[in-house]
């Protein structure tokens, strides 16, 4: 039986992916992840990876692109600022079609910011962040749990779909600690074979990675199999969870830590005779939009919260299509949003709305 | 496309029209690697990039390590190598080749790594990853292709632009005294202790042709040493943007370029490290 740890969630990380079979992990230290590779400097090494500190984020995706390329597992982490200088590299995987794993714990912006748990980098993680029509599957944790559980689900969708997916996780849920149980785990088959840059042997044809379509017809076909593969996990990879919907006439909507922040509010709401309920994005990318257009026609107003100014909730107004009033309540700069604070704005805008 | 005629496959030749001997009269004295793909290329008439192209191949044909050879060609005139030679290879972003090289020897230290980078490439936008790579030693080869401008750009000035070169960012030729002399990358890269082999050659001559086939051939042997990063430059003509004829573009190698970027070994392996050959 797999016993519970206790440990932060940068480590539960970095072990799930040594757990996953992760062959190499690049990266370059920074605020609030730097256990990351701190964990696998120490521990990659006994169990015969690789494991590199770069000389900056854009060669640590670039060396995953290379190690990617071969057709190896490979992943890296950074926080906000070292993940603004990837976008060129994730654009270039994203284009050439290569399955690896990019972890953002991020931290408050813009700029230098502050190392404190942020969300301000949804836009970036969901609406494209480098050059050129790409997604990435975007998963959000919102437990140590969820850090470890995501690097195994992270890994194996990537080889699926041949695409870059990204943990955005926060400095808070990195750096908690928590219990965490390893699930056994089986890797999925996948032959890269066909793609991977080995060395040709005579019986084959060469294998090159690229992104370059010189061709506009050849690039607006390619953009059209990408699309195509997007459209697949929309339909496919829709995540999320749903807590005290069934009766809701609130709901709030918000991933990540801020998901565990309207948890705790939804529970006072509902002390107060307040009937909210919460749906909680897993996937970013894809979004749940058509779960919370069903909800919409339910509910009397959903409240997005986020640790930003207010990026998710042009989403959650895309799904509710002016079904009913979307709200956005955020807070900046590191500073967390106490679970009254929350309830109290909530009943501000029932008031305001006169939706009661 | 090349003119050169050396490019031609030598079953171009219609045998009837010379002559008039049999085709199997003749002795086949040169034949393309079967490691180059057989296809024209976009190269202009006298770049260097073709007949470097074309030595690496013979390389890998002659060492037989065309299933172990994977090769990365950043941005520049040359991304395209990959239509040409028929290795793996990998496309990778404007002056990172370095880090996708790191990223797949690392992972596979047995097989043949190379990159193949411009100046621009190599000495502007890459600088740091190339640095980097060499000083950790990483048992890859550098192919560096110097024609002291941005070829693929059309033309405008590198780091590598020869003072007072006219080049179209510099049109009234490169001002030392704004933009500093030209940086002489492989003697800055010998000084890392990671650099194993370091060679700056030209392939505007035959005999230039031939040392810098012997350069490249050294190089590839290197990597089973695991002792270092070994880097070929190589002055490559350029004659588009030089705005001067192939013969024009092979004198000013010899005239120009060599005075700042001269000729020859610049880093040679210790004998001791090479007792296993
Ligand atoms: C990030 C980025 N900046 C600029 C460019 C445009 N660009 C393409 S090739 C090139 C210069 C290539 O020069 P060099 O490396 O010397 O190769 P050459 O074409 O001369 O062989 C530039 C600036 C790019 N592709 N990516
Ligand atoms: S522009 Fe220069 S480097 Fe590029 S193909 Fe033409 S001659 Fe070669
Ligand atoms: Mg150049």
């Amino acid at each position: 039986m797999t016993e519970y740890k206790l440990m932060k969630g940068n480590e539960a990380l970095a072990e799930a992916a040594i757990l996953a079979g992760c062959d190499a992990y690049f990266g370059y230290p920074i605020t609030p992840q730097s256990e990351v590779l701190e964990y696998l400097a120490r521990e990659m090494p006994k169990h015969n990876r690789i494991v590199m500190q770069a000389e900056s984020e854009v060669a640590s995706i670039n060396m995953v692109y290379g190690a990617a390329g071969a057709g190896f597992r490979a992943m890296t982490s950074s926080s906000s600022p070292g993940i603004s200088l990837m976008q060129e590299g994730i654009s270039y995987i994203a284009g050439a079609e290569l399955p690896c794993l990019l972890v953002n714990v991020n931290r408050a912006g813009p700029g230098l910011g502050t190392i404190q748990p942020g969300q301000g980098d949804y836009f970036q993680s969901t609406k494209g962040g480098g050059h050129g029509d790409y997604r990435m599957i975007v998963l959000a944790p919102a437990s140590v749990q969820e850090m470890a559980d995501f690097v195994f689900l992270g890994f194996d969708l990537a080889d699926q779909y041949r695409n870059p997916v990204l943990i955005l996780s926060d400095g808070a849920i990195g750096q908690m600690m928590e219990k965490v149980k390893f699930k056994p785990y089986t890797r999925p088959q996948t032959d890269k074979s066909s793609w991977a840059t080995t060395g040709k042997p005579k019986t084959r044809g060469r294998n090159y990675i690229t992104s370059l379509h010189i061709q506009p017809e050849k690039m607006e076909e390619h953009n059209k199999h990408l699309e195509e593969k997007f459209r697949k996990i929309r339909e496919n990879e829709v995540r999320f969870e749903e807590i005290n919907t069934s009766d809701a006439d609130y709901l709030f909507v918000a991933y990540g830590l801020s998901a565990r922040i309207c948890q705790k509010a939804m529970d006072i709401a509902r002390q107060k005779g307040i009937k909210a309920g919460l749906l909680r994005p897993i996937t970013l990318y894809p979004y749940p939009y058509q779960r919370l257009n069903e909800l919409a026609s339910q509910v009397k107003m959903l409240l997005s919260v986020e640790l930003n100014s207010g990026q998710m909730v042009e989403d959650v107004r895309l799904a509710v299509n002016g079904k009913r009033p979307v709200e956005f309540y955020g807070r900046m700069g590191g500073m967390m949003p106490t679970p009254e604070e929350i309830v109290h704005h909530l009943e501000t805008l029932i008031q305001y709305h006169h939706v009661n | 496309m090349s003119t050169d005629l050396h490019e031609l496959p030598v079953t171009n030749v219609e045998p009837a029209l010379v002559c008039g001997k049999q085709e199997d009269e003749y002795e086949v004295v040169y034949h393309k690697p079967a490691t180059m793909v057989d296809t024209a290329m976009h190269y202009c008439p006298g770049c260097a990039h073709s007949l470097v192209h074309k030595l690496i191949m013979e390389v890998v044909e002659e060492l037989d390590i065309q299933d172990k050879t994977v090769g990365v060609a950043p941005v520049g005139c040359s991304v395209f190598a990959y239509d040409y030679m028929d290795i793996d290879m990998s496309e990778a972003a404007h002056g990172r080749a370095c880090a996708v090289a790191t990223g797949i020897k690392r992972l596979m230290p047995e097989k043949y790594v190379f990159t193949y980078q411009g100046d621009g490439d190599l000495a502007a936008i890459g600088i740091a990853e190339t640095l980097h790579a060499i000083n950790r030693g990483e048992n890859i080869l550098i192919v560096f292709m110097n024609n002291a401008v941005y070829g693929m750009t059309s033309g405008q000035m590198a780091p590598t632009t020869l003072p007072g070169m006219h080049t179209t960012t510099s049109p009234d030729g490169r001002d030392v005294s704004f933009y500093g002399a030209p940086i002489k990358v492989s003697e800055l890269m010998a000084n890392l202790p990671g650099a194993f082999f370091v060679t700056r050659q030209a392939v505007n001559n035959p005999n230039a042709v031939r040392r810098t086939k012997k350069a490249l051939l050294n190089a590839f042997k290197y990597q089973q040493l695991h002792k270092g990063t070994c880097i070929v430059e190589i002055i490559g003509n350029c004659p588009s943007n030089w705005k001067m004829t192939p013969v024009e573009a092979a004198k000013f190698i010899d005239e120009e370029m060599v005075k700042t970027f001269p000729l020859g070994d610049i880093k040679i392996p210790a004998a001791e490290d090479l007792k296993i050959f």
